[in-house]
């Protein structure tokens, strides 16, 4: 036991390589940039360290929006998604005919490329010279007044977006509730049956606690997927979403990236920081709060 | 609690796309089962015998045919209202709830007049794991129980509603040879300590055997027998129930009757009264062989197989339909497993004439 053994270091090294030089590098720098200030990318130079660039960060309005919105975002999109998903996979699996038809319905937008579904939105959402959009079309048909939702006030933006999400991340729910659904054993139903237990009871107490790890899972990924949009914003309202105040947190990081205003990678490095500290504390809290509902088997 | 079934019949349609018609499970089952008896469905897999469980229990419903309990009529009744416990063969058992929780299940469910109070519940809850002697377990979840003890929680939700009537459905297949046993014997005190009427389904003839107080042996969804197991085990009917029950199982040898004697191989091994000369089918009970120097039926030795309480004689003879005969004797009665052959006499008790074509016994008295 003198010799440290090296051999199970060679086997990890593919692994340490690719992961050091792709994650583990990156976050350190990421974490560098951050603290360095006045950094400027063209001459690789900087006054000094400090948490200077967290507190610019922190007051910049547009970062505030970001946070704003994408607070909204998750919490609308998370629970509505997961819950609309859970209806549709309870109604899915309780029909026989047409079943797979259906399933295939709703799941078809989950293999439709994003900028396809953009165009839709924008054939139902958006005003143009010649429509308001079919949405609106809609909407004075029964007698209410028309929104431009593109380029409108704040909550009909934000109305579109969160539609968006909820659209967009639906399908994949949906597959997976209706597989756990469909895992659940008749058995338990066939007990339950035989014991006279009233249906909402069913539900609550033996397919929610069945279904609860793969609730659980869809939640932690709906929450993280949430907190990092982006592309949905930027498909529905363009490049510059700090003009449309529909930014959300990712989007300013790219922005102070890359950019009109930007060429700031540390600012850029703190706001990411700081979506990643509220990222882990929601998981964390989420995880917390799973020990007493989420039943493995 | 009396349940009457009758001509149950229950038809599936017959799966894959191409089938048509209809798969007949329960085949126009007529049967009184007494009140607090212990009833075993038996039969090989397919016989409709989980069918007629869940008949009985409203999982399915008949397609023709009543089914009644005491003086009600239940046939049209869901399960939910028909007061039935059920045990399910991999018990169903709630896995994110506890022992507690799952027995006090059914009692929660409870509406109306029948609301218990929750000392009440957990009263119920703990005579339930108490008869079943598992109140120790109480807080566990079945993950952290044995195959045996998740049965007895099984069996203690389905006795602590106090059903009508308890099923079980293959109670003891997923259990360990040992707990097996052990376990049917305490099925069968629970059921003689609660008095109540119980079903239960098993292909094990053994198992079916040795607690029932009556079996119903069951092919191709048709009743063959109805009886006290020792009774059926004594008089088959038919070929069929004659094969079905016994171990090891019974030998059938193809033999003619000629003059009121039965012969094997050309060789008369028994006189048999009353039976018109045919050829029928002999079928011979493993304890059914005597060793007799001069007996009749002479066998090709192969081995001598010693069990301590008795010796199994593995042996050959070309007329038997079996691929190797075991006959059971007496250990102190010894084979010299040297010799090459081996001579049997008959005990005419043990052994039962059927008709060569339809596999139907034929009364005859054997000497």
């Amino acid at each position: 036991m003198s010799r440290p053994n090296l051999k199970p270091w060679l086997y990890l090294l593919p692994a340490i390589l690719f992961l050091g030089v792709f994650m583990v590098y990156p976050l350190v720098d990421v974490l560098v940039y951050s603290v360095e200030e006045g950094y400027n990318s063209a001459s690789q130079t900087y006054f000094g360290t400090g948490l200077y660039n967290y507190s610019y960060v922190l007051h910049d309005p547009y970062f505030l929006q970001a946070v704003r919105n994408t607070f909204i975002l998750v919490i609308i999109t998370v629970p509505v998604s997961t819950g609309i998903a859970l209806l549709i996979s309870l109604g899915l699996n309780s029909i026989k005919k047409l079943r797979e038809l259906y399933q295939t319905i709703f799941f078809l937008p989950y293999v439709t490329n994003t900028l396809a579904v953009g165009l839709v939105f924008m054939i139902l959402f958006k005003k143009t010279a010649y429509t308001d959009g079919l949405v609106n079309l809609l909407i004075r048909l029964f007698g209410g007044q028309g929104v431009d939702f593109i380029d409108g006030p704040y909550w009909a933006k934000l109305f579109v977006l969160c539609f968006y999400t909820i659209w967009v991340v639906m399908p994949f729910k949906i597959l997976i509730l209706t597989s756990a659904l469909a895992s659940v054993k008749e058995d338990y139903y066939k007990a339950a049956r035989i014991d006279a237990t009233p249906r909402w009871r069913i539900f609550t107490r033996i397919t929610l606690p069945m279904i609860s790890p793969m609730l659980f899972y869809l939640i932690i990924t709906g929450f993280i997927g949430a907190f990092k949009a982006y592309s949905d914003a930027v498909a529905l309202f363009g490049t510059d979403l700090n003009a449309a105040g529909m930014n959300t947190i990712v989007g300013y990081v790219y922005d102070m990236l890359y950019g009109d205003s930007g060429g700031y990678p540390s600012y850029a490095a703190a706001a990411a920081l700081i979506l990643f500290a509220i990222v882990l504390t929601i998981t964390v809290v989420n995880l917390l709060v799973s020990k007493r509902h989420v039943h493995y088997d | 609690m009396k349940v009457v079934l009758q001509n149950l019949t229950k038809a599936f349609p017959k799966r894959g796309k191409k089938e048509t018609g209809e798969v007949i499970a329960v085949n126009d089952f007529t049967f009184v089962i007494p009140d607090g008896k212990l009833i075993g469905l038996l039969g090989p897999s397919g016989c409709g015998k989980s069918t007629t469980l869940n008949l009985i229990s409203g999982l399915e419903t008949p397609t023709s045919g009543r089914i009644f309990f005491g003086d009600d009529d239940v046939t049209d009744l869901p399960p939910e209202n028909r007061g039935v416990g059920l045990v399910f063969q991999n018990y169903a058992l709630y896995p994110h709830l506890t022992v507690r929780q799952n027995i006090l299940f059914p009692l929660q469910n409870l509406r109306g007049d029948a609301k218990l109070s929750k000392e009440e519940m957990e009263k119920r809850a703990l005579e339930a794991a108490q008869m079943v002697q598992i109140e120790g377990l109480m807080e566990r979840k079945p993950s952290e129980m044995s195959g045996g003890q998740q049965q007895r929680v099984a069996i203690a939700r389905a006795l602590v509603k106090m059903p009508r009537v308890l099923l079980l459905d293959e109670p003891l297949s997923n259990l360990d040879a040992r707990l097996r046993l052990q376990t049917r014997e305490e099925i069968r005190r629970i059921q003689r300590q609660t008095g109540i009427t119980t079903v239960f389904v098993t292909h094990d003839q053994e198992e079916a055997m040795s607690i029932s107080d009556m079996i119903v042996v069951m092919k191709d969804g048709v009743v063959n027998q109805i009886g006290a197991p020792q009774e059926v085990y004594d008089e088959p009917v038919n070929l069929f129930v004659a094969q079905f029950l016994g171990t090891p199982p019974i030998h059938v040898f193809d033999a003619e009757v000629k003059g009121e004697l039965l012969y094997i191989g050309g060789k008369p091994v028994l006189e048999a009264h009353g039976v018109a000369d045919q050829p029928v089918t002999a079928a011979v009970r493993p304890e059914g062989f005597r060793l007799d120097p001069h007996g009749p039926l002479t066998c090709a030795l192969e081995r001598v197989e010693v069990m301590g309480r008795d010796t199994s004689v593995v042996c050959m003879h070309p007329n038997c339909r079996n691929v190797v005969i075991r006959a059971i004797i007496p250990a102190e009665e010894k084979v010299n497993e040297s010799d090459d052959e081996v001579r049997f006499s008959l005990k005419p008790a043990k052994v039962f004439l059927f008709d060569a074509k339809s596999d139907l016994r034929i009364d005859a008295k054997l000497k």
